[in-house]
């Protein structure tokens, strides 16, 4: 199902089925999180993958355009990189432990650990939040770091200092030379005609 | 939005509903599957749905983007003060076994309990603030084009 | 080497090559496909990928969530799968959606200055402006344009 699912994204060329896809793609990956016991990642990635991300990539795709263009390049070479980093990585996992085997590597080390431990040290039934919070409490604070600042990224690029920007482009209109401009009414004619034709057919 | 009679009613049922299930899965988030960054999520997702539903300009009456940006940071300082606290008391950085020191047990439960909230309060900023910022943005495409 | 290529031992492998398949899909997607959505579209289902080839490492056959009884009584035969991986790509997860949401901000503004979001597209715009650049530098110096 993921499979198929993902290489419908692959041939699709309409970027709004192509999102909607995606978020079908994270509810399946959220199912198989559940079988593969992991409650609280199927949890996150159904509220984020099928809410938040298409929600965001519809917004962008509101702001850009609807429809991809062909590519005029041929396939064969990425398929050619794809299929020799398969086989590499293929090769990697012929010395993996069997799925589900209770004496892999990293069944023994640091996990059987944190369950002896976790209810008397903790207290916590969900062993996933006490390690979360308390014995990675400053991978978690990191975590935090980083998505705060994303956030302040993606406020910098697209919101906020729009006054600031009128005034630079102003200042760069009167600095660039016509060879410039003329470029601009290029690039502004081909975004014109692109997303509606597109759009009729 | 405006003519989706049927949207609109039943948005207004679930806004409450999902805001409701985001602060049990903050709060209830260590006796079962949930927490942080889950609850900010969902609570981000409620105000998304309003905005999309409604209007920008209607949500951001509700959770003005000035709020929005002060409460990303605001997570990311609890957690911060919560290790400096135990720091303060005598404790290694995030030793939770600070917040009370007679009964290591329940200080976890205090200390896992606040650091959560603080995840769940910069997750929920940050995401609103995501969407403020590309909803904000004049679309090329209109409505009916879709 | 191929002896030992057994019935259970495909089967136990199973799971890896699947993800390796999703995520060469991804890869393909990020190298051959000029549209920038589609490529950051390509690179969540490259790491939805290798986060499901983390949590399959975690499972423990037999085993259950790693969430304890309410009164803390455990049970010592009931297996739990192992919580590190679970804790690690939960994390993950927001913060992917929050460098992805970076990505598509980066999408915007370079939708809004080159008028474009095909790789080809942009390449060529690029080309032509450095061109004009050169000519222009070029009558200021006195070259040959």
């Amino acid at each position: 199902m993921l499979v198929v699912t993902a290489i419908a994204v692959v041939r699709m060329r309409s970027l709004f089925a192509m999102v909607m896809l995606s978020g079908v793609f994270s509810l399946l990956s959220a199912l198989l999180f559940v079988t593969l016991d992991a409650v609280d990642v199927a949890f996150t990635e159904a509220a984020v993958g099928a809410g938040i991300s298409t929600v965001l990539m519809l917004g962008t795709l509101a702001l850009t355009s609807r429809f991809e263009r062909p590519s005029k390049h041929s396939p064969l070479i990425p398929l050619f990189v794809v299929f020799v980093a398969g086989a590499a990585l293929i090769y990697g996992t012929l010395d993996m432990p069997n799925f589900g085997a209770a004496d892999a590597p990293a069944q023994t080390h640091v996990a059987p650990d944190y369950l002896a431990r976790s209810p008397h040290e903790i207290g916590v039934p969900n062993v996933v939040t006490g390690i979360l919070a308390s014995y990675r409490g400053y991978d978690t604070l990191g975590e935090t770091a980083v998505v705060f600042t994303a956030g302040i990224g993606v406020l910098l690029l697209i919101s906020g200092l729009r006054g600031r920007r009128r005034r630079d482009d102003e200042d760069e209109a009167t600095e660039r030379g016509p060879g410039a401009n003329v470029q601009n009414a290029a690039s502004d004619a081909a975004l014109n005609t692109g997303p509606k034709t597109g759009g009729q057919a | 939005m405006r003519h989706h009679l049927i949207l609109r009613v039943v948005t207004k049922f679930l806004v409450g509903t999902i805001m409701l299930y985001a602060f049990y899965v903050q709060f209830h988030g260590d006796f079962s599957p949930g927490g942080g960054f889950q609850a900010g999520v969902i609570m981000a997702v409620a105000f998304i749905l309003y905005g999309v539903v409604f209007s920008l300009e209607q949500v951001q009456r509700v959770f003005p983007p000035w709020i929005v940006h002060k409460l990303a940071a605001l997570g990311v300082l609890v957690y911060g003060v919560t290790g400096l606290y135990s720091l303060l008391t005598g404790f290694n950085y995030l030793d939770y076994t600070a917040l009370s020191p007679h009964h290591p047990e329940h200080g976890q439960h205090y200390g896992i309990l606040l650091v959560e909230l603080g995840v769940g309060i910069t997750v929920t900023g940050v995401m609103v603030a995501i969407y403020y910022a590309f909803a904000a943005r004049n679309p090329i495409i209109s409505d009916e084009e879709w | 080497m191929f002896d030992e290529f057994t019935g259970p031992f495909i089967i136990g492998h199973m799971n890896y090559w699947l993800f390796i398949i999703l995520m060469m899909t991804g890869l393909y997607i990020v190298v051959a496909k000029g549209n920038l959505v589609k490529k950051i579209v390509g690179l969540n289902i490259f790491q939805t990928s290798v986060f499901m080839l983390y949590i399959s490492m975690g499972k423990v056959t037999g085993g259950t969530a790693p969430i304890f009884p309410h009164d803390l009584d455990i049970d010592p035969d009931v297996i739990y799968s192992n919580p590190l991986p679970h804790v690690l790509i939960l994390t993950a997860i927001v913060v992917g959606i929050a460098t992805t949401s970076l990505g598509l901000a980066l999408i915007v503004r370079i939708n809004e200055e080159y008028g474009s979001i095909e790789e080809e597209r942009i390449l060529e715009i690029e080309q032509a402006i450095t061109v004009a650049e050169n000519t222009a530098h070029g009558d200021v110096m006195g070259g040959r344009g």
